[in-house]
């Protein structure tokens, strides 16, 4: 059964991890490269032999995953491939797990649908469940921060797209979470947002410093934020690259473009085909 | 007995949570120029109706005795509200006593059918507990039961109250518990992700989304309760509007009844009104929520 270690066990903003200033490199704590680089002390979630079985079917089988503090992990995988159950899982919304998972300090979620309460005015919904001594004052913060604090008082159903999204990404921030785990939450946005998106997510990691879990079905996005991809297959991880190049990056940096190829012949594309 | 507003929101409709699609696309301002101006054009037949009815009250194609005119009604109300006879009381007095019966047995009623959607909704045991004696009790004709109920609770004030209650409780019941089951999923998810208690879970997502619901379920049981205490006026009363109209069938005095008939009448719309009011308030963050 899934234990799940809730509860401060490292300070996720102390020294064990270097402040880092727009390089890859310059943090990655141990020798890169080997599988596991990182020390027990800096985990932050730990997943091991994690299976999941809907029906007879095992979508997700023995699998292992280690996520360090302030690492900014992608996830990709064909659809289907288990993705939004690791992540269902590491955010503790799933019962039915065998092996275990755990993970120390705050998670924080944003899904893919915004998810915000439609009833609640924008700064409520990003205070919504928020403990501490002037929870509105942190709202508001949190949403000055994503350039939402402007909206504070509207409707959820009346935002954009990529306005609903900053709303959910300033409302899993200021919980100040060690882990934050990311549902594909610019996949239905449009390319010029999704880029913004991409800048913001970036900033706002590069200042709090959560380890974050990037879900996504785009390998492009993948390679413009990751510390480290990981390729979801057969039920595990099937495959992994660390990518240290500082950020922003090129999109055709000759290293970026053979790392593409690489996963995209992981995920079955065919590259002699039409590139995704 | 009000129906469901075709315009209320439909429950479903709007995923909770997720973008309405398009709604944005719907501007608030056509909708609203063309509601004023069809408030106008819509004024026109009733007008004609007063009319004719005036003409053939008058004209004497009907007795008046049987149809009153309306200048003759208003002018009874009047006559009713400034003279305190000895047959009818005032109709202020009547008024109030009808509608403090109404109160209690709307009050009485809407809380129990609140609370038992609450308990249904909320858990299996309850759900097994409470739904299926509703839905058994939804199916009794209410107004077949007045004999029983006299057998059981007299002619005094109980049977009417409860009667009242009853007819309150039901599209109440139906429509809150349907709320709190229609609520998504997904929030409710994410209320677990950002760690809510019981108690907000309650306060800031189940309640309110099931709200419209519980809402359309108002304005139902409001009409329900408007016919359930007419006829329990009929019963035997003291005080009230029906009382009345029943001292008035004994005089034979047909502008008497008709007053007490628009009173009822005005009654209903006022409530329903005040629903609307309420939806109004309470729906405002749906984009393009407008009730006429």
């Amino acid at each position: 059964m899934a234990s799940r270690l809730l509860g401060a066990v490292v300070p996720w903003r102390s020294s064990a991890t270097a402040p880092n200033q727009g390089t890859a490199e310059s943090w990655s704590p141990a020798g890169a490269g080997s599988p596991e680089p990182y020390q027990a002390g800096e985990i932050v979630a730990e997943v091991s032999d994690l299976g999941r079985a809907f029906g007879s079917r095992w979508v997700l089988e023995s699998l292992d995953l280690r996520i360090a503090a302030g690492e900014l992990v992608a996830l990709i995988g064909r659809s289907g491939s288990g993705k939004s159950t690791l992540l269902r899982a590491l955010a503790g919304l799933d019962r039915d797990l065998t092996g275990e998972v755990s993970v120390h300090g705050t998670v924080a979620v944003a899904f893919q649908e915004p998810r915000l309460v439609p009833w609640m005015r924008v700064l409520d919904n990003v205070g919504l469940g928020l403990r501490g001594p002037n929870p509105t004052e942190m709202a508001r913060g949190a949403l000055a921060e994503v350039g939402l604090q402007e909206r504070q008082a509207a409707w959820p159903l009346t935002l954009s797209g990529g306005e609903a999204q900053r709303a959910s990404l300033a409302r899993a921030l200021v919980r100040d979470p060690s882990l934050l785990l990311l549902d594909e939450p610019f996949g239905a946005l449009d390319a010029l947002t999704r880029i913004t998106m991409h800048r913001l997510v970036l900033s706002l990691w590069e200042r709090h410093r959560p380890a974050i879990l990037l879900v996504t079905h785009d390998v492009d996005e993948a390679l413009a934020l990751a510390d480290r991809v990981l390729v979801l297959g057969d039920g595990h991880i099937a495959h992994q690259s660390r990518v240290d190049l500082p950020r922003p990056r090129e999109r055709e940096h000759p290293e970026l473009v053979s790392l593409r190829n690489r996963l995209l012949t992981e995920l079955g594309v065919d590259m002699k085909g039409p590139t995704a | 007995m009000s129906t469901t507003n075709p315009r209320s929101p439909a429950v479903g409709a709007v995923p909770a949570g997720g973008r309405l699609a398009g709604v944005r696309e719907q501007p608030l301002d056509p909708r609203r120029r063309r509601s004023g101006a069809r408030g106008w054009t819509r004024l026109i037949s009733p007008l004609v109706l007063l009319v004719i009815w005036q003409l053939v009250s008058v004209g004497g194609l009907i007795s008046k005795s049987k149809l009153p005119p309306p200048t003759g009604v208003i002018s009874e109300a009047v006559t009713l509200i400034r003279t305190n006879s000895p047959a009818y009381g005032t109709l202020q007095h009547a008024l109030l006593a009808s509608l403090e019966r109404f109160a209690a047995g709307f009050a009485l009623g809407a809380i129990v059918a609140v609370g038992l959607a609450i308990v249904a909704g909320l858990s299996r045991l309850g759900e097994d507990a409470v739904d299926p004696l509703m839905q058994m009790i939804r199916t009794l004709p209410l107004f077949g039961l007045v004999p029983v109920f006299i057998v059981w609770f007299g002619i005094g004030q109980l049977p009417k109250l409860l009667l009242i209650a009853l007819g309150a409780a039901i599209p109440l019941y139906l429509n809150t518990y349907a709320g709190i089951r229609s609520v998504d999923p997904r929030l409710l998810e994410l209320s677990r992700v950002l760690g809510l208690k019981r108690r907000e879970l309650l306060r800031r997502i189940i309640l309110p989304g099931a709200l419209p619901e519980a809402l359309v379920g108002l304005r139902q049981s409001l009409g329900v309760a408007w016919l359930a205490l007419v006829v329990a006026e009929q019963l035997n009363t003291n005080a009230g509007l029906g009382f009345m109209i029943n001292q008035a069938t004994q005089f034979l005095q047909n502008d008497v009844i008709f007053v007490a008939l628009a009173v009822y009448t005005i009654l209903g719309l006022l409530t329903d009104w005040l629903v609307r009011v309420l939806e109004r308030r309470a729906l405002a963050w749906r984009p393009g929520f407008l009730v006429r």
